[in-house]
């Protein structure tokens, strides 16, 4: 070792012993830092559901109250069985619907195209694939206004699978980018051996190929319910009439309707995100690996 | 004779193969073609006609929408607003997300809880979002009597109403819900360094910020980019959250370009100059997706997406 070398090293020790004194004083500040925007991300939440337990008067007289003095169950009542429930729930069948349509479409497509795309090479697979890549690269929204006008022709305006289709082809680039290389990644040996056996293509796809892919196709699915689930624009210009809307539209036509009552509007709001919420406790981990990539090996 | 038999062996598997080409790839294809590519190609030939979305096709008028649409102070205002958006994030939104990121990196107790809390928002419908805030900042409500009990009365302004502060109250709002998906892009861009590079700098004697700076981010230059990209397209078509807190009020003042889209095929139905805005949307992106290109974006999205996978 050079007496250069000796002498950075030896600094470079003096520093990390020096560090370990401001160690505590850095893990202090970071802890601060990180209540402090979880604080942020809670204030509305805890807000919008607490409020809902209020009454108009409690929330005009001490808006920054943080218990509801006393407690009112009547704003949650009335739209989970009372007064607003017929709107409500007729909204959230109408987004379920719609997700389920749009999941089952992109998924069941997406998965056929990727089984192409990762396993039989033929002239102008890259071309075909990057025709799907580049969905991911333009804003969906230049496609709206020509959307409803195609939608209307093919007769399917205010029909809640005029929604569910279109959803569907957005969702494709995403799914079928994420399927490939899982696909891919699937020993030539057992198609090899699936297919001595007797299975066609087909056949190795259906019965092999998708129960190995079971947790890739979970990320998927999970990411296309989540865009679906919290679509608005696309349901606002094809949706026509109250009792097709999905929940994000009954939220802002419900906050609308009632502009003044906010105590009402904030208990339909908790209630429309409670699916939401749901849903990412249980699936937080597909989201994530599928965005990320960490785990979509299963 | 063998040539002659191999061929007539070949022929059936050679149809079989495109024959499952075809029938995996079309569906798929004719779906995204109808519904995705077509549109767009539908918005640039409208965009040259006077239409108003019922009556036949006629009006041509070149590319007057266009030359109307930077003639218009409205929509010059609705660019303006979504680069004022793109530029905030990229300044404020993307280096708070990689501080969380860092931050979350490291192991401590607490540390999944963070992460859940951070990310949630990402799930919950924009739209939904909107309202809630809007009921919190609406004037003497719970930000307004927040700031004064504290005794920061002073602050206290029209969030929403004020034609000079709306965009920033609209992108702090974009950022509480979206900064949580890039800090989760990024810790998973640095959990790909591998921990030896760190340590070696360290070793060298690079101080802590000089390894990050040197070292952490130039390795993690594919996740940003990623995340940068992902956030220019997000800003570019920014519509929902706008929508439904401020319909691009006070006085057009929020508006944005997805606004002005819609405002023009739906309130004034003029459709042909609607696709004209709709076709400098898709400009603007595909501007940025080209530049990106330079920086092979492509293998980029896809390291990001599917890198553990491979």
């Amino acid at each position: 070792m050079n007496p250069p070398d000796v002498r950075s090293a030896a600094r470079s020790v003096a520093r990390r012993r020096e560090s370990v004194g401001r160690f505590d004083l850095v893990t202090v500040a970071g802890y601060v830092i990180l209540v402090v925007v979880a604080g942020a991300i809670l204030v509305p939440i805890v807000y919008a559901i607490l409020g809902g337990f209020k009454t108009n008067g409690q929330l005009a007289a001490n808006p920054a109250a943080i218990l509801p003095d006393p407690w009112v169950f009547e704003n949650y009542t009335d739209v989970i069985f009372g007064a607003n429930a017929a709107v409500f729930w007729q909204e959230a069948f109408n987004s379920v619907v719609i997700a389920v349509v749009a999941v089952t479409v992109t998924v069941g497509l997406a998965s056929l195209a990727a089984f192409v795309f990762a396993r039989i090479a033929f002239r102008g697979r890259e071309a075909i694939y990057t025709l799907f890549v580049f969905g991911l690269l333009f804003p969906s929204a230049v496609a709206i206004l020509p959307l409803y006008i195609l939608v209307r022709q093919l007769g399917l305006s205010g029909n809640l699978l005029g929604v569910a289709l279109p959803q569907a082809a957005f969702a494709l680039p995403l799914t079928i980018i994420i399927l490939r290389p899982f696909f891919r990644s699937i020993p030539a040996e057992l198609e090899d051996a699936a297919r001595m056996d007797g299975c066609g293509s087909f056949g190795f796809f259906w019965r092999v190929l998708l129960p190995l892919a079971r947790p890739a196709l979970a990320t998927v699915s999970v990411l296309a319910i989540v865009t679906t689930w919290n679509a608005f624009l696309l349901p606002l210009i094809l949706l026509n009439g109250a009792d097709q809307w999905t929940l994000p539209l009954g939220v802002m036509n419900f906050s609308t309707q009632y502009s003044s009552d906010n105590a009402r509007v904030l208990a339909f709001t908790v209630v429309a995100i409670i699916p939401a919420i749901l849903f990412y406790a249980v699936a937080e981990r597909h989201i994530v690996s599928g965005l990320t990539g960490g785990s979509v090996k299963g | 004779m063998t040539a002659g038999r191999a061929n007539s062996r070949m022929g059936p598997r050679i149809t079989a193969k495109w024959a499952t080409i075809i029938l995996f790839v079309l569906p798929a294809l004719l779906l995204y073609v109808v519904f995705v590519l077509f549109p767009i190609v539908q918005a640039a030939l409208y965009s040259l006609f006077k239409w108003n979305g019922l009556e036949p096709l006629t009006n041509f008028i070149g590319l007057q929408n266009y030359i109307t649409a930077f003639a218009n102070a409205t929509f010059r205002t609705a660019v303006s607003n979504n680069v004022l958006i793109i530029v905030l994030s990229l300044v404020i939104q993307i280096p708070f997300s990689l501080a969380l990121a860092v931050l979350l990196n490291r192991r401590f107790p607490g540390r999944a809880v963070f992460r859940l809390l951070f990310f949630l928002p990402y799930v919950l419908s924009e739209a939904i979002t909107g309202i809630v805030f809007s009921r919190m900042l609406q004037p003497g409500a719970l930000v307004d009597s927040t700031l004064v009990q504290v005794g920061l009365g002073g602050l206290v302004q029209d969030w929403l109403g004020d034609s000079t502060i709306v965009m920033v109250t609209l992108f702090v709002i974009v950022s509480w819900k979206y900064f949580g998906f890039h800090m989760i892009l990024l810790m998973a861009g640095l959990q790909g360094i591998p921990h030896e590079i760190t340590e070696a700098a360290l070793i060298d004697g690079a101080g802590p910020w000089q390894a990050f700076r040197r070292v952490t981010l130039p390795l993690l230059g594919p996740t940003l980019r990623v995340s940068v990209f992902l956030s220019m397209i997000g800003a570019l078509q920014l519509f929902d959250m706008v929508w439904v807190m401020t319909g691009g009020g006070p006085l057009n003042a929020s508006n944005t370009m997805a606004i002005a889209m819609f405002k023009a095929g739906f309130r004034s139905t003029q459709m042909g100059y609607g696709s004209a805005l709709a076709v400098i949307i898709f400009l603007f992106g595909l501007v940025l997706a080209l530049a990106y290109q330079r920086f092979v974006l492509r293998r980029d999205i896809e390291g990001a997406i599917t890198a553990y996978n491979a």
